[in-house]
């Protein structure tokens, strides 16, 4: 048997975008066993909801992620609109539904840069950014902002979206899908990238959805699993396609987020087309007694907003479970066997949000 | 709106194991295990999910009580209740990996413990 040693793996690294651990176990170049270690940036947001009302949290709910705000902030809201039993008007969970399947494609459109970067494919990685930007401006557009959107509330929606621009930014989304088309195509297609990717990075579907994988990661080894499929905000009216792939392999979690781009601008094109006219929110009177467990798919996977009020404006506790948490055991088990030099694309692979997980 | 059935079903600690074992047996998968502080006691919440069935089984212990470990059957528990660990300090018996209070690092020892903060007139939020 060989010498073991271990090399430690960031939290400063190239392609880690955010500080993860890993304590890489190495026979030779081979990874023989991985132990994780997170809490670089724990911020203790759950705290703070003991010091701020339960109107005002949705700010630092939204603050959970850079990424997927807009997802962070309405998972929120539609938690404390099931403890307080509040009917949220039609259009602004159509209107809910858009800004989340623009936070989908921006997060995807980004991650893909990012690992064209992590295999060292540049001109792909600022192909991928250009066609973000053009997604961010749409955000910028009808929300006011790019990173946080602040649109959110309990009780609907702060901002309206005229019908003339929802028809513009679906006549838009043809010529990003082109875009997108070309760039996915590359991912999909090119030779040099299979074989960077094919078979690297391997889980199986069993040992995927028994680690508690969630979104792509768990897709890309054949779990359907979509929280969308729960039917929240006006998903139980629209045709929401679960994809999936089947290899589990790192090709195939690229595949899945590659073909979760046009599912959202078909989405997004749906949505436009049976958005009802009418209120975007309603008065909020009384406060929230009771609890639930919200869940919804965030760009990267499943997201569990555990809520708790005691009948005051203050709640007892607001508990976020990220899909990067849940996705950090089943990448220990894609690493277990691979080449030392595969661990930063395997790791990308998951799409890892270090922000979300600590809060 | 329509949204997913929730069960909540409080079981004693010594049951958890047993319970929890039903839950592998089943298929189910882990989707969370979290924390809430009331009063002088803890909440502790475990919850499954199958073909979007969400179920949840609940303990509630005393600060001092010590929880046995789940990741003999969930072996990704271990992400769980190290957090669980590091912020309420709840001690957790027979973790498969045990990170000994450094899994998450904060400046507070087990802050989730602290009692809660309260919000005066004329504090600034």
């Amino acid at each position: 048997m060989s010498k073991q040693i271990i090399v430690p793996f960031g939290p400063q690294h190239p392609v880690l975008p955010e500080p993860i651990h890993l304590d890489l176990v190495l026979e030779d170049e081979r990874v023989i066993d991985v132990i994780p270690s997170i809490g670089y940036i724990h911020r203790g947001f759950e705290k703070l909801v003991e010091k701020r009302e339960f109107t005002d949290y949705v700010y630092i709910a939204e603050r959970t992620c850079g990424i997927c705000s807009f997802v962070h902030g309405a998972t929120y809201c539609q938690g404390i609109e099931q403890i307080m039993k509040i009917d949220v008007p039609e259009r602004a969970e159509y209107l809910r539904v858009i800004w989340s399947e623009y936070s989908r494609l921006h997060s995807h459109l980004l991650w893909l840069g990012l690992f064209a970067d992590s295999f060292g494919f540049e001109n792909l990685f600022m192909n991928a950014w250009k066609i973000r930007e053009d997604i961010l401006d749409v955000m910028e557009q009808t929300t006011g902002g790019r990173v946080i959107q602040g649109s959110c509330k309990v009780g609907g929606v702060r901002r309206d979206i005229s019908n003339e621009k929802l028809d513009a930014m679906a006549k838009d989304l043809d010529r990003i899908d082109r875009d997108m088309k070309e760039l996915t195509t590359v991912f999909l297609q090119d030779s040099s990238i299979q074989h960077r990717l094919r078979n690297v990075g391997v889980i199986s579907r069993d040992d995927a959805y028994h680690l508690g994988a969630v979104g792509p990661t768990a897709r890309g080894s054949g779990v359907a699993i979509d929280t969308r499929k729960l039917g929240y905000g006006a998903y139980d009216r629209l045709n929401v396609p679960v994809v999936t792939d089947s290899c589990g392999d790192c090709y195939s979690r690229c595949a899945v987020r590659a073909r979760e781009l046009f599912t959202s601008t078909d989405l997004i094109r749906q949505a436009v087309k049976k958005i009802p006219d009418g209120p975007i929110d309603v008065k909020v009177t009384g406060v929230p007694d009771g609890e639930y467990f919200m869940r919804a798919e965030q760009p990267r996977g499943e997201l569990v907003h555990y809520l708790k009020g005691n009948g005051t404006k203050f709640l007892v506790r607001s508990r976020i479970r990220t899909p990067t948490l849940t996705n950090i055991p089943p990448l220990i088990k894609m690493l277990q066997g691979c080449e030392l030099a595969d661990v930063p694309v395997i790791v990308l692979s998951i799409d890892p949000c270090i922000s979300c997980t600590e809060r | 709106m329509i949204m997913d059935t929730q069960t909540t079903t409080g079981i004693d600690v010594g049951k958890l194991i047993g319970s929890v074992e039903r839950f592998r047996n089943e298929g189910y998968r882990l989707v969370q295990i979290g924390c809430t502080k009331v009063g002088e006691q803890y909440e502790v919440n475990y919850s499954f999910d199958k073909d979007y069935h969400f179920e949840n089984i609940r303990i509630t212990i005393a600060g001092d009580t010590e929880v046995p470990s789940i990741s003999g059957m969930y072996w990704s528990a271990f992400a769980y209740e190290n957090e669980m660990h590091d912020l309420f300090g709840i001690q957790v018996r027979g973790m498969n990996i045990d990170f000994k209070g450094t899994f998450i690092r904060t400046a507070v020892r087990y802050p989730f413990s602290q009692p809660p903060v309260t919000v005066t007139k004329g504090d600034k939020p």
